[in-house]
């Protein structure tokens, strides 16, 4: 089989590769493209770490095929900081909501969809928009602060 | 390099000539979070993969002239959930398909795969049976339509020819003071296999149940349609009594296995339990109680 020629869109940047129909959209990410942000944890769709957005959702890139993402936009967590690291970011390292740092490209990933759709969630929200990230350090607890504290950020920001 | 074909097609015509072609070695990818779990685990090496993500009456939810829904095989969860009408006429349905993995997995997950996996613990599909939601098909010698309960034949197959497609499935119009409910019994709060599964569908006129439908999930080969447990339900205000005698057919409907996740024993139990909890989470919905 000749290799499949994908057009796509990541992080607003036209992109195409090659790839073979088998292959996931994590493993063109990471290797040919070499955006090496999003982790595998899992390879089933466990844990969330590969977690990207296609047209703005949340998916894991482990679960979908490089070939689906032909004409669709893509995002991943290298999209994420402009200039300056996004809000959820910085609150991250601030409240050090993370240790080991596997699950976390994918939780900010996840994160900032909640709050784009979401300004304003609560725990009860955030712990289950998040259930999909699995994280082995930290407990979730300081997760969930860190969202929460940088949704009452951001919605200051905004007034 | 590998010999897998994959392919796209704009058309139904064309996705069911591919899929026909490939004479059963092909698969259908729609949400595809069962089948590259299957191909990553060597389970299933398909020679072709039809991607039907691109075909609108696929991806498509329609309001039916008849004042229902038709909604695409291929739509995901997150869709349905965004749907502010589909919700206030189905919140049953939307809720079973919602359940269904975590966020990143309803972005992709699809009600036509869940039928087509054919696990009896699907957990759409005992709230598409309690819509008594219809299934376009499409294949090699035309289209035609099955009712959902029919479509599942035993774990992981299915009543369909070879090169048919599931396309849609059709709900019918919700008539005054109906609503519906799915719930399910899983050991923790997210992210798992149900136990039990169970959705209601009925309607209520002046607190009287009119009409009713009954799916049953994971307690069988596949999910069942439970038309005791309706009739019990049907003619009654849902009163103690009613909901007994239709916990009890719910229970009587059962033939589980054991395995980690519950026994024959506890399956059938909880499957009344299910059907009275479910009952009026709905009833309420629809306003009687």
């Amino acid at each position: 089989m000749a290799k499949l020629h994908v057009s796509t869109t990541i992080n607003g940047e036209p992109q195409e590769f090659l790839c073979d129909a088998e292959q996931s959209m994590l493993d063109i990410l990471r290797g040919p493209l070499g955006l090496t942000g999003s982790k595998e944890g899992c390879g089933t769709g466990d844990c969330g770490a590969c977690t990207i957005t296609v047209n703005g959702r949340i998916a894991c890139s482990c679960l979908m095929l490089a070939a689906e993402a032909e004409g669709q936009q893509i995002g991943t967590i290298e999209g994420m900081a402009g200039e300056e690291l996004h809000p959820l970011q910085q609150k991250f390292l601030e409240m050090a909501a993370l240790q080991c740092g596997i699950c976390t490209p994918g939780v900010l990933m996840a994160a900032k969809a909640l709050l784009e759709r979401n300004p304003d969630p609560s725990e009860h929200d955030v712990r289950f928009w998040l259930a999909g990230n699995l994280c082995r350090c930290t407990g979730y607890d300081k997760i969930v602060r860190a969202v929460m504290e940088t949704a009452a950020d951001m919605r200051g920001a905004a007034r | 390099m590998t010999d897998i074909q994959y392919v796209a097609p704009r058309t139904l015509d064309e996705a069911v000539a591919a899929f026909a072609a490939t004479k059963g070695a092909g698969r259908i990818l729609a949400g595809g979070t069962d089948l590259l779990v299957q191909m990553r685990n060597g389970v299933v090496t398909p020679s072709a993969i039809v991607d039907v993500k691109k075909i609108a009456e696929m991806i498509a939810i329609e309001e039916t002239k008849e004042g229902g829904f038709k909604i695409g095989a291929a739509v995901p969860g997150a869709t349905l959930r965004d749907h502010a009408k589909l919700r206030k006429a189905w919140p049953g349905v939307v809720e079973a398909a919602n359940l269904i993995g975590s966020t990143q997995i309803q972005s992709r997950a699809t009600a036509g795969g869940n039928l087509c996996n054919g696990s009896p613990a699907g957990d759409s599909v005992p709230a598409m049976i309690a819509a008594g939601a219809i299934v376009t098909i499409q294949g090699p010698k035309g289209r035609r339509e099955l009712p959902v309960e029919k479509v599942p034949k035993s774990p992981g197959r299915l009543n369909l020819e070879p090169g048919e497609i599931v396309v849609s499935f059709t709900l019918p119009p919700r008539p005054k003071g109906s609503s519906d409910a799915y719930l399910r019994m899983i050991p923790r709060t997210e992210m798992d296999i149900a136990v039990v599964g169970c959705g209601v569908s009925l309607t209520l006129d002046n607190g009287t149940c009119t009409a009713a439908r009954v799916g049953l999930g994971a307690i069988a080969p596949t999910v069942l349609l439970v038309e005791d447990a309706a009739k019990a339900l049907i003619g009654s205000k849902l009163d103690d009594a009613a909901l007994a005698k239709a916990a009890a057919a719910c229970s009587a409907a059962c033939r589980p296995i054991d395995d980690k996740r519950g026994t024959i024993v506890y399956r059938t139990k909880v499957a009344g339990v299910l059907l009275k909890r479910t009952t009026l989470i709905a009833a309420e919905r629809a306003g009687g109680k």
